[in-house]
């Protein structure tokens, strides 16, 4: 019974739930005949077994419930005040059972109240015909199932005292006087047919049951699939997981010792076995995963119950519950999203009135959303109500004293934001019974992290907020690559994997890729792009950089990108994709920034599943030096803009420097191939005649041997600037002194201790191509102008030839004021390119400043430069409407950005032309 | 932390699963051992505390395997040399403790019991909570948790 008993607290459970959101559904959408049928069927289900149980309470409760129902089914209207009446019902049936489960019996007390209420709304104002012959169905019901149990009760002791007195005849029977023995059987057989009377009483019953379990079968389409799950403890679950992989291990060394006999008549067999292995664990793996909708399932009733309290109209729109979880992850984020649902439409949805009176929507609506995104999970919580107050929120911090005032002053809206996240933290002018008591929003905030995620939020006054948890690997199952460095195997995420390429060491054949070196530090080209490449047994030996001489000739790349970086990890060998199930890392092993988590693969090793956000960390360290310290490794996450630059000899042994995202290789080339065409030198390069142009004048072309070359190029022309040895890629901030009286240099920097010109490659391109910086392609009707905004002198004079090579007219200003005043002065400006992070007023600034302005310049394309893409960024990015975020030296996307705008651009000019 | 493990210590008689490291002999209070298995497959780990060895997999769980030997700084043992591991649990983790090899279980009462001699190697100190005299050796026991308990501050400066 005890078994039985926690089953159906369990099962009623569920139903409870499921009938909470099927309800508030059919509130909404009350003609729908299958939603009711599906709540009638759930409610009839608990009331039928809470009969069988022997609960008196719960029956009768359910029972008075359900009767309502069956007048719904009958085409009562349904009204708000209904609904609510059999929410609390539910609610209560949730409280007796809570009760059942704790104490193993019924709570004393009565429900006539409710029963009460019920009972008076089922039976007044009974204005459709249809409710009255429906009553005495619904009464039936119960009495059916009452039937059932009580024939049921009384056959089971029938058919035990025919069994007790059947073994009679067999006892006459063993006895030898024969006559006797006949009425003696005659009795016996009576006393068997006895029993047998009321033994098939109970058959007409079950059969009158069936039509009822049918007709409720075939209300709901939900029945099939029910009868399809069954429970199962997650104890179970885990311990059958733990079995498989045992099994796997003890299958591959069976495979092993089968492989070491040749004839051995085990190898049919055992590939059998090796494939039911592999199904069973794939089986027991996805007995693990659950789709989010599970946590959600309590939501909407959740949203109808403060809508009714709070007095607002609140939808809310669910998208993506099929998304599948890990079950741990799901348990922990059950509460937290719960809470922020709750938060939302407490403090983010406005009243009715207030609504209105902004001209939104009266109803309010809070969307809720899960998908995967790049190794991670993404639910977002976004609702369209007044946003977060950002200034009462900085007050409070600062009253609070959460952090010294000018902290706080200096802080960015989406830093100051996060203070609700602040343990104590309400601004919630009156505190309401749903929120507001300054607990909640810390406790969601750990809970989310404990499982290693992260919340950001995005708000904006009077437009609404939006929350995005992201839920790390962690604890889910993905898949991952496998490779193999010094003799170790490592699991990379293969979402973080682009492409593979196969390095060998350099021979003739120009078909396959090697890796070259510049300085020591290895890259490969791809696909006209330099892609830096680390070592994946360097990194383990906790160098980014990789050392002279160590042998990286050959092995496979793993092309990685994390955000906007790129690079290449170099590895011995690669395997094969698995999907995974990420165990966390040790407690002990946790701070090691490399690692994501552990794993155990199929054949039973242990292995590392390596962080690409962790080896991308390192890899921008490396460029710093060997030694990266503390402090470093500070300033890098303080997010400085860096450059990096390919470093070169170039006259007099000087060093000279260009920024790498400039260059479109690097060419080492045999001297004695330079032709001379016009006094001007020349090599066929691809195809074509590329001009040579000298990066110094004291450079001279070298007669013999191999010359070094930087090669830039721009659509279908190319320039191969001539340098004497190409030293080193570094990545450095930048702090340039611009000197003024050369044009062939932009000014001189210290990299990596040394003096260096950074070179104008402004001067060389009209060197190379006498139209190049000139606008060359004059075919075009007009050229666009643009205006440059960056307050680096570098990255203008940088950005300058470029863009007017491309063909747009540049004008430049060094702040947002230099540039409102230049859009208001000059009416030709057709777009501006900005960079975000500049001293005093931002890019933003300037495009709100724009946007704000109103005419031409609100409606005017904008493509912002920015040093790290971030979410705040593109969330900002996206709400005043900018064209593009650029990465700062992605020269070719900020051409494709432009050319983007250009392709509507002159259809708009042709407009206006006509 | 000492309360809580003097309690252990005063009850009349407590068994210990022994361990050898080099010549020493070790306790582990039998009720924080879990498992005595020869441990197979280690993945080392890349960067990691030098106590770690690294990882392996019992019996479907991953577990972190420790060696006392680096854990009290003494000499590693020499390569090829027979491996022993105790499986002690932490808060819902598992360890591994390498050892050189698993000796009896001895049931030892208080009346044997001696404090850590305050002249032994502070390393072993921290993580000693007394030393039984028994016919003709030593028996250190060990605190399991101050066994266990390297690497937090370094974890708490990352964090």
């Amino acid at each position: 019974m005890d078994d039985l008993l926690r089953e159906f607290l369990v099962e009623s459970a569920e139903h409870l739930d499921t009938v909470d959101a099927e309800l508030v559904r059919f509130e909404q959408d009350p003609n729908n005949q299958q939603i009711l049928r599906n709540i009638f069927r759930l409610v009839h289900t608990i009331k039928g077994t809470c009969g069988f149980l022997g609960l008196p309470r719960l029956e009768a409760l359910a029972h008075a419930a359900e009767t309502l129902m069956g007048r719904f089914r009958d085409g009562y209207p349904v009204s708000g005040s209904s609904v609510t009446l059999i929410l609390a019902t539910l609610d209560r049936l949730k409280a007796i059972l809570a009760d059942l489960e704790a104490t193993g019996s019924e709570p004393a007390g009565g429900d006539s109240d409710l029963i009460d209420a019920l009972e008076q709304m089922s039976s007044e104002e009974a204005p459709a015909a249809a409710a009255p012959p429906s009553l005495p169905v619904l009464q039936a019901l119960p009495a059916i199932v009452e039937r059932e149990l009580k024939p049921g009760e009384v056959s089971l002791e029938d058919l035990e005292r025919a069994f007790m007195e059947a073994p009679g005849p067999d006892d006459f029977a063993s006895e030898p006087p024969a006559p006797v023995a006949v009425p003696k059987v005659e009795m016996a057989a009576a006393i068997a047919a006895e029993p047998a009377a009321p033994a098939r009483e109970p058959e007409p019953a079950a059969e009158r049951s069936a039509p009822s379990a049918s007709a409720a079968a075939e209300g709901g389409e939900g029945g099939v699939a029910k009868v399809q799950t069954i429970r199962v403890n997650v104890d179970t679950i885990e311990h059958l997981m733990t079995m498989v992989s045992e099994l796997v291990l003890t299958r591959n060394q069976l495979l092993e010792i089968a492989r070491r006999h040749e004839d051995s008549g085990y190898k049919v067999p055992l590939q059998r076995l090796s494939h039911v292995t592999a199904e069973l664990q794939e089986g027991v793996m996805k007995t693990r995963m659950q789709p989010i909708g599970n946590a959600w399932q309590k939501l909407p009733r959740v949203v109808r119950d403060l809508s009714a309290e709070l007095g607002k109209g609140i939808d809310l729109v669910m998208s993506g519950a099929e998304t599948e979880l890990d079950r741990q992850v799901l348990d922990v984020i059950k509460d937290p999203l719960t809470h922020m649902v709750r938060n939302s439409a407490d403090h983010g949805i406005e009243s009715t009135n207030e609504r209105i009176k902004a001209g939104k929507p009266a109803r309010g609506s809070i969307r809720l959303s899960a998908y995967h995104e790049g190794g991670t999970i993404t639910i977002e919580i976004a609702d369209d109500g007044k946003g977060l107050d950002l200034a009462a929120i900085r007050k409070k911090a600062i009253e609070r004293n959460f952090a010294p005032a000018a902290d706080i002053e200096r802080m960015t809206d989406a830093q100051v934001a996060k203070f609700i996240f602040h343990a104590g933290f309400s601004t919630a002018k009156a505190i309401t019974s749903v929120s507001g008591r300054g607990v909640g929003m810390d406790v969601v905030k750990t809970n989310i992290e404990t499982i290693g995620g992260v919340v950001d939020i995005a708000t904006e006054l009077g437009r609404g907020t939006t929350f995005t948890i992201k839920i790390p690997l962690t604890l889910a199952i993905v898949s991952a690559l496998i490779v193999k460095a010094n003799e170790q195997r490592y699991a990379v995420p293969q979402i973080a994997v682009l492409e593979l390429v196969r390095v060998d060491p350099k021979n003739d054949n120009k078909s396959t890729n090697t890796i070259e070196r510049i300085h020591g530090a290895p890259v490969l080209r791809l696909r006209e792009r330099l892609l830096p490449i680390v070592t994946l047994d360097g990194l383990m030996r906790g160098q980014a950089t990789v050392e002279e001489g160590e042998v990286v000739e050959s092995g496979f790349v793993v092309v990685a990108q994390v955000g906007r970086q790129r690079f290449g990890v170099l590895v011995d060998e690669v395997f094969h994709t698995e999907e995974i199930v990420v165990k966390p890392m040790s407690s002990k092993l946790r701070h090691i920034p490399l690692f994501a988590g552990n794993t155990i693969l199929g054949d039973g090793a242990v292995v590392l599943i390596v962080d690409p956000n962790g080896v991308a960390k390192l890899v921008g360290q490396s460029a710093q030096s060997g030694a990266a310290t503390e402090t470093e490794a500070e300033e890098i996450e303080a997010g400085d803009a860096k450059a990096t630059l390919l470093v070169f000899k170039g006259g007099a042994g000087g060093f000279k420097a260009v920024p790498l995202s400039l260059v479109t290789r690097l060419e080492e080339i045999d001297a004695s191939k330079i032709e001379h065409l016009g006094g001007r030198p020349l090599i066929q390069y691809r195809g074509r005649l590329m001009p040579l142009v000298p990066a110094d004048p004291g450079i001279t072309l070298r007669s013999e041997g191999n010359q070094a070359l930087v090669v830039f190029s721009d659509g279908d022309r190319a320039m191969g600037l001539v340098v004497d040895e190409i030293v080193d890629i570094v990545e450095e901030r930048l702090d340039i002194e611009i000197s003024a009286d050369r044009s062939d240099l932009i000014g001189s920097a210290v990299l990596r201790g040394r003096a260096t010109d950074i070179i104008n490659i402004a001067h060389f391109l009209p060197l190379a191509y006498d139209d190049w910086a000139r606008g060359p392609r004059k075919t075009t009707v007009k050229a666009p102008s643009l205006l440059l905004v960056d307050d680096s002198a570098f990255f203008r004079d940088m950005l300058t030839p470029v863009l007017k090579a491309a063909g747009y007219g540049v004008t430049i200003a060094a702040s947002a004021d230099e540039a409102l005043a230049a859009l208001k002065g000059n009416p030709g400006i057709d777009l501006v390119v900005s960079d975000l992070d500049m001293p005093g007023r931002s890019g933003f600034d300037l495009v709100a400043a724009m946007r704000g302005a109103g005419g031409r310049l609100a409606e005017m394309p904008v493509i912002a430069l920015t040093g790290t893409v971030g979410a705040d960024a593109i969330e900002q990015a996206r709400r005043l409407a900018i064209s593009d975020l650029v990465a700062k030296f992605d020269r070719s996307g900020l051409l494709a950005a432009l050319s983007e705008i250009g392709e509507a651009g002159p259809s708009g000019d042709a407009r206006a032309a006509a | 932390m000492q309360a809580a493990n003097a309690n252990t210590v005063a009850t009349d008689t407590t068994d210990y699963v022994t361990v050898f490291v080099g010549e020493t002999m070790f306790g582990l209070t039998i009720d924080r051992v879990h498992d005595v298995f020869v441990p197979a497959g280690i993945t080392p780990v890349p960067l990691a505390p030098k106590e770690i060895v690294g990882l392996l997999n019992l019996r479907g769980r991953v577990v972190t395997a420790l060696c006392l030997r680096r854990r009290l700084g003494i000499p590693a043992r020499e390569a090829g040399a027979a491996e022993m591991a105790i499986g002690l649990e932490q808060a819902g983790e598992t360890f591994a403790l390498i050892v050189d090899g698993v000796g009896e279980v001895l049931k030892l009462g208080a009346d044997t019991q001696e404090p850590v001699p305050i002249n032994l190697d502070a390393r072993w100190r921290d993580i000693s909570l007394g030393v039984h005299r028994l016919d003709g050796r030593l028996l250190v026991i060990l605190d399991v948790d101050a066994l266990l308990a390297f690497g937090d501050a370094r974890d708490a400066q990352v964090a």
